[in-house]
């Protein structure tokens, strides 16, 4: 049986020395040592540490790359292209932040993904799941603001693209265009800032994972089956039993990072990106990075003439220009997981007694990797109309579906404890089934 | 088992994931590059030094006519086995503009291994009055710059061909099965012993083709060799710890279960 100790170490001098001046031992004994975690997690809860450790490895890589990169318009390319041919091992250093880019939204969307199938997101984590939410939008300004660092073709158009939705936002929408340039155009005052919020902004991502993971550690990780741990049978030290589990699935994550870095570095950026920025010449295709194309799909999907020029929207009924349609349902898409805690009052935390929620899950995650598809399309033809079809669900899901489901969904009965079905003989369903319902939930 | 359910899932949706990565890059509407077979692909490919050498030759005999390669240094073909007496004499070959000497103005000097490869015209504005208004793109990260760009660029050089029956080719344009559009304003580069190989290999189209392509792909990637030997070697590293991880976590977990 699973054993909650003080560490040995706290009983050294020194330690107790400094530990009665600065209680940062006791803090790491109380959150590793002591820090009770369900005993049932799934190898799906390896991507919140994951995820942590990739930032690591973006924040220690940016800052070497940064001591040889140039953000200036005639040298950043070429300053890119030295640190990949002169600077020792700057190929290695740049190809793991940019594939490094890549793996965190890749990991940080199977981390919410888990969140979403496991309803990781409901009381009383709702604080919890925000913060997620804030992390992922710094996540993304951080990201997209990289992508202009190299100053290729795709850096200086897609900075053009993302830039110009601002001027879409009513009366102060030319002015924030205008701030964000840093003059009249994309030009050199644009790198130059954004390189500057690019080093800024993972130190502001850090500031709101400390505030994630304080949040988390108040009530504890959710588990697979989603109930409350109900006592010490239910629970295990983080550490070691989840630390070295960690590490196991960190080992198989770096293969997989390792695939992409040494064997097919260029696999998921874009061939464009390395011909030089060229205000004149615009790309067939402005795309934007793989991780934002259902975003951009999203934007792309409210048609451009929607009841003529103009389009009407009932909310507030006022008129609002479809370019401006479009960034609202872009970032209505990420708005609307704000409040998901809310939208969702299931009582059923785990997709696992959630028979029809967890249908829609698939195919909402379907959905997802659809308007992906369609993001990196032209919008032309069938693409637009799947488009549409794929946005539709996406709001549908979260605004329709699931408070509909909170309502009529006939959820299944929930085991008593987590130590029940994990001590039970035969697999978690046929414990569950053998356990009484529980009287409220 | 819980285990192998989830790695199921889990590979579905990379795989899933993945074809919506390479529909990505896919959105142009280029004909489909032809596939060739290179010394440099794989997991162990390493460059062929003897197609590098000829592709060198090739380079610099016709494409350096209009084409730069303005990222790599002279010195930088002394990793792909010229002598350094070698590659001093090709960089001797050209004069660049030298710092400005005790008058102040600025005289020509031989080209040192120091040095970048010269590019043939002073600007781009030189270089489009000589081409008809077309900019000949530098080479230097051509093979990335385009998409599957080995084979595009061997297949554009390799795709010239007559125009099908009732196909307009304009004055000043040629046509290339293997360009989008077909039309393009690059004259046929290769032609039959248009070099002559100091390894006296016979310089057909397609040897030169091969061989510049190769060159041109170590210009992009000169540290492909050295990527993936590191490569090989951190994955078997990965490998053996994530093993003994797992053995670890087995053991440790093994009063949970």
């Amino acid at each position: 049986m699973a054993q909650f100790q003080k560490p040995g170490w706290l009983d050294n001098g020194l330690v107790r020395w400094v530990d009665h001046r600065l209680p940062i031992f006791t803090f790491v004994s109380h959150e590793l040592y002591e820090y009770p975690t369900p005993r049932n997690l799934n190898y799906w809860w390896n991507f919140g540490s994951l995820a942590g450790i990739i930032l690591v490895i973006m924040i220690v890589t940016g800052i070497t790359l940064a001591m040889h990169y140039t953000p200036h318009t005639a040298m950043a390319f070429d300053s890119v292209e030295r640190i990949m041919r002169d600077v020792n091992y700057g190929w290695l250093l740049r190809y793991i932040h940019m594939n490094g880019a890549s793996m965190f939204f890749i990991v940080v969307y199977i981390h919410m993904f888990r969140g979403l199938y496991f309803g990781s997101y409901k009381a009383p984590r709702e604080i919890l799941w925000i913060l997620g939410v804030v992390i992922l939008l710094l996540m993304m300004a951080t990201a997209f603001m990289g992508y202009v660092l190299p100053w290729g073709q795709m850096s200086f158009w897609g900075a053009t693209v993302i830039t110009n939705l601002f001027s879409a936002i009513p009366l102060v929408g030319d002015w924030i265009v205008t701030l964000l340039w840093g003059g009249f155009a994309v030009d050199n005052p644009t790198l130059n800032r954004f390189y500057s919020l690019h080093y800024l902004m993972p130190f502001v991502l850090v500031g709101v994972i400390v505030l994630h993971i304080w949040a988390l550690h108040v009530h504890g990780s959710n588990n697979p089956i989603g109930i409350d741990t109900k006592g010490e049978q239910d629970v295990i030290p983080f550490h070691p039993y989840y630390t070295v589990k960690d590490m196991f699935g960190l080992g198989v994550f770096l293969v997989f990072f390792s695939l992409f870095i040494f064997f097919a570095p260029d696999y998921l950026g874009h061939p464009d990106n390395y011909i030089e920025a060229n205000a004149l010449a615009t790309p067939a295709h402005i795309v934007p990075e793989w991780y934002f194309l259902p975003f951009y799909a999203i934007l792309r999907a409210v048609p451009a003439n929607f009841v003529g020029e103009w389009a009407t929207a009932w909310m507030g009924l006022v008129f609002i220009e479809a370019k401006l349609a479009g960034v609202l349902a872009m970032f209505g898409s990420i708005a609307v997981l704000f409040v998901l805690p809310w939208l969702d009052r299931s009582p059923v935390r785990s997709s696992r007694f959630r028979p029809l929620y967890k249908w829609f899950f698939w195919i909402f995650l379907i959905d997802c990797l659809v308007l992906g598809y369609v993001g990196a399309k032209p919008a032309e033809g069938v693409y637009i109309a799947i488009g549409r079809v794929a946005t539709i669900w996406y709001f549908a899901h979260f605004l329709v579906i699931i408070p509909l489901l909170a309502k009529f969904e006939k959820t299944k009965d929930l085991p008593k404890s987590i130590s029940e079905p994990v001590l039970g003989g035969g697999g978690g369903s046929a414990s569950a089934a053998a356990s009484k319902p529980m009287e409220k939930v | 088992m819980n285990m192998i359910r989830t790695a199921l899932v889990a590979g579905v949706v990379a795989v899933t994931a993945s074809m919506t990565f390479s529909s990505a890059n896919a959105a142009g509407d280029a004909p489909h590059a032809p596939e060739h077979h290179w010394s440099f692909s794989g997991l162990f490919g390493t460059y062929d030094r003897a197609a590098l050498r000829r592709g060198f030759e090739v380079y610099n005999g016709v494409c350096a006519g209009c084409h730069s390669l303005r990222l790599v240094a002279y010195r930088n073909l002394m990793d792909i086995g010229f002598t350094e007496a070698e590659v001093k004499a090709i960089a001797a070959d050209v004069d660049v503009p030298a710092e400005p000497n005790e008058e102040g103005e600025i005289e020509d000097r031989p080209g040192i291994p120091a040095d970048k490869f010269k590019s043939p015209f002073a600007n781009e504005n030189a270089a489009r009055a000589s081409n008809g208004g077309a900019l000949p793109p530098d080479l230097s990260l051509i093979i990335k710059a385009r998409l599957n760009g080995s084979n595009y660029v061997n297949g554009l050089l390799t795709g010239y061909t007559d125009a099908p029956a009732g196909e307009e080719v304009p004055e000043g344009m040629y046509y290339n099965a293997n360009f989008s559009g077909h039309l393009i304003a690059m004259a046929p580069p290769l032609s039959d012993e248009g070099v002559d190989y100091a390894d006296k290999t016979k310089a057909t189209v397609k040897q030169q083709a091969e061989d510049v392509v190769t060159f041109l792909t170590w210009a992009a990637q000169p540290e492909l060799e050295e990527r993936k030997r590191m490569g090989i070697k951190v994955i078997l590293f990965l490998l053996l710890m994530t093993g003994l991880l797992y053995v670890l976590k087995r053991r440790i977990w093994a009063d949970v279960h």
